[in-house]
Order: structure tokens, then sequence, then C-alpha cells
């Protein structure tokens, strides 16, 4: 069954409800998303799964963001304030914000990415409770968050402060691991375009984060990706929201420099 | 987000008499299949929706019976033909017994 002839169709599933085979949906357009030799891991993605990210309406991630937009709003912690309280109309203070993380925070001079910047927020801005990694709340203010820079360049800095976390994050990448021995360059630089397993590897990089896995069946963070990637080569996953998960995230980030943001992005 | 469930649904606000309209919804759910091995080497209990009705003016217009292996958040599009303005009414039975509801309206011309 394909999708132009499909009348009525769950997505993922294996029901396919044919009865009212009367008129067509049409194939929502696809996009592109490359510059010079990069193109984005959804290029990789089969026509079916590119067609769910395609329209807002059929990603699922959608149910995140709308939580997170409702949250943008909601008054919690001590100091009875809202996102909205500091930061007003998300669509205006966050456009483009979500494109430069991770990124060194002036305060504490460390680096930090949008999950990050979001918890110490609540806690120094609202004297709330962080939110946990990887909890519903935020990944769906993340995904709101990085949905402001949808269609904009990821444009992370490595300069200054930066610099040595850019270094640390590199050496993480390029460093053999696991019982498999192998590093993340070994299957997303050398070997991108081909097949492991069951799998096309693309160039793994973070543009479409945090992402929609059909295979997760929920959104999740570029960390438990990381962590999904160091696991399938028995390698010791570090904890998510770790430094060095950080750093190997302004690494992976600064690869996707000039991607457009795809931001909540769906893969299999 | 198995907590609080949320739904999404897309119809057009107006449509001309006789059209063919398509009706887009999207439900948060788990789809927990009843397959899956817990930690202990049993299985984690079922719990699916497990009926999708879609009513137009108190009419039934779509029904289906879902089973195990539909994904979780399950989306569901379909067509029905505008007939008069009024409502639509979208409803979800889980296997527990939760009927998750939604409304929407229509305008036809
Ligand atoms: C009391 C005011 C206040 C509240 C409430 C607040 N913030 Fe902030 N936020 C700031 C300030 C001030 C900054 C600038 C950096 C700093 O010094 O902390 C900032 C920076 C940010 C940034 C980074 C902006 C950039 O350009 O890099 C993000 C993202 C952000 N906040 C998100 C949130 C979210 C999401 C919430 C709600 C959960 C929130 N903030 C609540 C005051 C606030
Ligand atoms: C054994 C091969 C292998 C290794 C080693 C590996 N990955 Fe992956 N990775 C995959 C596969 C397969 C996928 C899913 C298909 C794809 O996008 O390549 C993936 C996906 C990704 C994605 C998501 C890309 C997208 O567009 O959504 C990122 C990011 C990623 N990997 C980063 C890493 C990092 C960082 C490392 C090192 C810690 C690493 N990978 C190591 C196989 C690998």
């Amino acid at each position: 069954m394909t999708y132009k002839s499909a009348a009525a169709y769950v997505v993922g599933g294996l029901v396919a409800l044919g009865m009212l085979a009367s008129a067509s949906a049409p194939m929502a357009e696809g996009y592109e998303n490359m510059v010079g030799d990069k193109k984005s891991g959804y290029h990789y993605s089969t026509p079916a799964t590119q067609s769910i990210q395609d329209d807002d309406f059929n990603n699922p991630s959608f149910l995140w963001v709308d939580q997170g937009e409702q949250l943008w709003s909601k008054v919690d912690g001590k100091a009875g304030k809202s996102c909205a309280t500091c930061h007003d109309a998300a669509a205006k203070s966050m456009k483009g914000v979500g494109a430069t993380y991770p990124k060194i925070d002036a305060k504490s001079g460390k680096l930090i990415n949008i999950e990050q910047r979001i918890n110490s927020c609540r806690k120094n801005n609202m004297q709330a409770k962080p939110w946990k990694w990887e909890s519903n709340q935020l990944l769906g203010m993340t995904a709101f968050v990085k949905l402001q820079s949808r269609g904009m360049p990821v444009n992370v800095s490595i300069d200054g402060a930066a610099k040595p976390y850019y270094e640390k994050g590199k050496n993480f990448y390029n460093q053999r691991r696991g019982m498999l021995d192998m590093s993340c360059s070994g299957c997303h630089v050398e070997n991108a375009g081909k097949m492991v397993r069951a799998d096309l590897l693309s160039n793994g990089f973070s543009n479409g984060f945090p992402t929609y896995r059909l295979k997760w069946q929920k959104l999740g963070s570029l960390h438990r990706r990381f962590r999904g990637c160091n696991k399938n080569i028995r390698a010791q996953p570090y904890k998510a929201g770790s430094d060095e998960y950080t750093a190997l995230e302004l690494f992976v980030t600064h690869r996707s420099n000039g991607l457009k943001v795809e931001s909540p992005s769906v893969r299999r | 987000m198995a907590n609080k469930i949320k739904i999404r649904v897309r119809v057009p606000k107006t449509a001309k008499k006789g059209q063919l309209i398509e009706i887009k919804t999207l439900i948060s759910h788990n789809m927990e299949s009843g397959q899956r091995k817990n930690k202990k080497g049993g299985k984690h209990p079922r719990k699916i929706v497990n009926k999708f009705v879609c009513k137009y003016n108190g009419k039934e217009v779509f029904v289906s019976d879902w089973h195990p292996a539909i994904s979780a958040n399950p989306y569901l599009a379909f067509f029905i033909r505008a007939e008069e303005s009024g409502k639509l009414e979208f409803s979800w039975t889980d296997d527990d017994g939760s009927v998750y509801t939604k409304t929407a309206s229509i305008q036809v011309n």
C-alpha cells in the first residue's frame, strides 16, 4: 500500500484500512537539506518515514511540542514565574536560539546544551525543580524551543572558551571503544551511505534533535541517541547530560553547521 | 506520554456539500501490545486502544477495531463525505474501559 493510494492508514501499525478508497491522500512534499557534501539524516530515511516528518500533523513529535508550548506560559516554582514572564512570545525570543547550542554559559563559564540551559532557567530564574533528563516536560520544551529555529542553519561556535570542549568532543568521536572497537567516525564518516546490518548509515548529524524515533515510539534527546550508538558497539554509555556527551554534542553539532534545523525530526 | 492522553484532530473548517474531506487524527498512547517481556520474565499486560469511532451529527460514519501491533501514538486518516454543517465526534476506547474523546465542527455550504 502506498501513501498515494491509501484512503486510510495507521502509521507504523500493521493495519491498513482500505475501505474508503475513493480519493487519494496527497504525498507531502519533501525538501532538501544539504550543504556542500553534508546531507541531513533526512535524506537517508525512506520516503515513508520522510512523509511523516513532512507534515507537522503526522509528526507525533508535535504531541510533545504542544506540551512544551503549554508549559511555556505555566507558572511554576517559588519565584511565581513562567518562561513567558521573562521571555514573552517564544516565536520572537527563541528564534534562532536553538541553532547556537551547545554554547558557553556566561555565568558559569561552562559549556551547556539547550536542555541544560532550560533547566538552569528553571532552577535559577524560577526556583523550580529542574526537569529530569528524557522527561516529557524537558523533551517537550526542548522541541518547542528548537522548533523556533526550524529552517535556520545550525551555527555553533567553537571559539574561545568552547575550544577545549570541542577538542574533547573530537577525541571522543575519533576514539575506538567498546567490544567492537569502533569509533563514531568509523561508522558516520568512513562508512556513511553503506548498510550496517539493516540500517543505512548517515553522517550522524544532530540537526533534527530531539527526534521522534519509530523504534523508540517517542521523542528522544541527542544524548539518548549517543547512548544507543555507544551500546550498539558494546561500549559503556555515559550518562545523558554528562560533560562527555555535552562536549561530544558540540563536536557533532559543529559538524552539522550549515544544515537546516529540522527539529523535531522523524527517524527510524 | 502514558500519564496524560493527548489528542490532535484536523478537520477542514468548511467544505462544499458532497465533497470528500480528509480527517486526520493522532492520539498519544503507549499501545502496549501484551507481547513485550518484563524484567521478571513475565509480560507487560496488554493495554491498547481497541476501537475508534467517528460520529457525524450523532451518526457513526467511520468505525475501526484496533489490535496489537499498531504502533504507539497511532495516527489515523480517513475520508468522509461532507453532507451538512454540524459536529464531528471522535472517540478512542481503551482496554481499561476509558474513552478518550474530542469534537470538531464543520460548516458545509
Ligand atoms: C526570571 C526570568 C526568567 C525566567 C522565568 C526564565 N528565563 Fe530563560 N533566561 C533568562 C535570562 C536573564 C537569560 C539570559 C542568560 C542568563 O543570564 O541566565 C535566559 C536565557 C534563556 C535561554 C537562552 C537564550 C540564548 O539566547 O541563549 C533559553 C533557551 C531560556 N532562557 C529558556 C527558558 C525557558 C524554557 C524558561 C521556562 C522553563 C525560562 N527560560 C524561564 C531569564 C528567565
Ligand atoms: C556501528 C556503527 C555506529 C557507530 C560506531 C556509531 N553509530 Fe551513530 N548511528 C548508527 C546507525 C545505524 C544510526 C541510524 C542511521 C543513521 O542515521 O546513520 C545512527 C544514528 C546516529 C545519529 C542520528 C542521526 C540522525 O540524523 O538522526 C547520531 C547523531 C549519531 N548516530 C551519532 C553517533 C555518535 C556521536 C557516535 C559515537 C559515540 C556514533 N553515532 C557511533 C550507527 C553507528
